[in-house]
C-alpha cells in the first residue's frame, strides 16, 4: 500500500514528466495550481504590481526552459519558490534605483562613553491608536516597505522568502557575514520606525 | 582562568542579533548576560527588538496568505500564453 506522501511524489513525477513533453494542460494546470503563491511572494518583494507580475511571467518562462535540470529532490513549489525570488531579484538590480533614506539615520546613536544617547524605554503591550490583527500587520508591512532597499531584500528573503543564511548569500552574491549585519540593521532600522507607535510619548 | 571585561550598551546593540542566534563564545555570552542585568535601557531594547522581529514575520508572512487569492485572470491568460508561445 502507498502512503500518501509517496502517492504525491509519484504523481508530481508524472506531473513533471508531462510538463517536460510540453503537455499544454499541464503547463495550464501549473499556472493555475502556482501563480497566486508565486504572485504573493513577488508583491512582497518587488515596489509595483506591474514589476511583480512581470516577475511572475518571467519565472514561469525560466521554470519551463529549465524543467530538464528539475532533478525532483525538491518538491515542484520549492523549486518555483525559489525561481520566483530569483526573479524577483533580478527585477531589483534592472530597476532604476529610486533615492532612498539611509540606513544609518535609523539606527542606534550612541554617547562616546557606549550608552545609547536617546533609549526609547519600554515598549507597551499594543500599539498606539488600538490597531491590531489585519491592520497592525498592513502598518508594518509598510514600515518594512520604508527600509532602503539593500536592507528591505535581505529581511524578505529570512522571513518571507524562509531561504537561510547561506542561500541568502549566494542569492545576493554577498558574504554569509554580510548577510548577517543587514538583517541586524534592517531589523534595528523597523524597531525604530516602529518605536513611535510602541513607546509612550517622551514630550 | 579568564578575565571578563565589561561591555558597553554599543556592543550589545551592536552584537544583538549573533547574541540571539547563539553565535557568541560562552565568555562572551555571560558579560551580554551580565550587562542586561544591570542595564534597564539594554533591556528595553532588547525587548522591542524581539517583538521587531515577531511583528515583521507575522506581518509577511501573513500578507502574502491573503494576496493568494488574489490573482488578476488577465495574468493567468497571459502567462499561459507565453508558454503555449514558447512551445509552438
Amino acid at each position: 500500500m502507498r502512503t500518501s506522501e509517496s502517492s504525491a511524489q509519484v504523481d508530481e513525477a508524472e506531473f513533471v514528466s508531462r510538463l517536460r513533453r510540453g503537455d499544454q494542460a499541464a503547463y495550464a494546470e501549473l499556472v493555475e495550481r502556482s501563480t497566486g503563491r508565486m504572485l504573493a511572494l513577488a508583491r512582497r518583494m518587488l515596489p509595483t504590481e506591474a514589476d511583480a507580475q512581470d516577475a511572475v511571467q518571467d519565472a514561469f518562462l525560466s521554470a519551463v526552459r529549465s524543467l530538464d535540470r528539475f532533478d525532483g529532490r525538491a518538491r515542484l513549489t520549492t523549486w518555483l519558490h525559489q525561481i520566483t525570488v530569483n526573479a524577483c531579484l533580478m527585477k531589483l538590480r534592472s530597476r532604476r534605483r529610486r533615492p532612498e533614506r539611509s540606513i544609518e539615520g535609523l539606527l542606534p546613536e550612541f554617547l562616546p562613553d557606549g550608552h545609547q544617547q536617546f533609549p526609547r524605554g519600554p515598549w507597551r503591550a499594543g500599539a498606539a491608536g488600538g490597531i491590531e490583527g489585519d491592520e497592525l500587520r498592513a502598518f508594518v508591512r509598510d514600515r518594512i516597505d520604508e527600509l532602503p532597499e539593500a536592507y528591505r531584500v535581505v529581511l524578505l528573503l529570512r522571513d518571507l522568502a524562509g531561504l537561510d543564511t547561506q542561500q541568502t548569500a549566494i542569492a545576493l552574491n554577498i558574504t554569509t557575514d554580510a548577510v548577517r549585519t543587514r538583517l541586524h540593521r534592517a531589523r534595528q532600522a523597523l524597531k525604530t520606525l516602529l518605536d513611535p507607535y510602541f513607546t509612550e510619548d517622551p514630550s | 582562568m579568564t578575565i571578563e571585561q565589561d561591555i558597553t550598551c554599543r556592543e550589545l546593540i551592536d552584537f544583538l542579533g549573533d547574541y540571539l542566534d547563539g553565535r557568541l563564545e560562552p565568555d562572551r555570552r555571560r558579560c551580554f548576560e551580565d550587562h542586561l542585568r544591570v542595564c534597564r535601557s539594554c533591556v528595553d531594547y532588547l525587548a522591542a527588538y524581539q517583538r521587531t522581529v515577531a511583528l515583521g514575520r507575522e506581518a509577511l508572512a501573513s500578507g502574502a496568505d491573503a494576496d493568494v487569492q488574489d490573482v488578476p485572470p488577465a495574468l493567468l491568460e497571459a502567462i499561459k500564453a507565453s508558454l503555449r508561445e514558447r512551445s509552438d
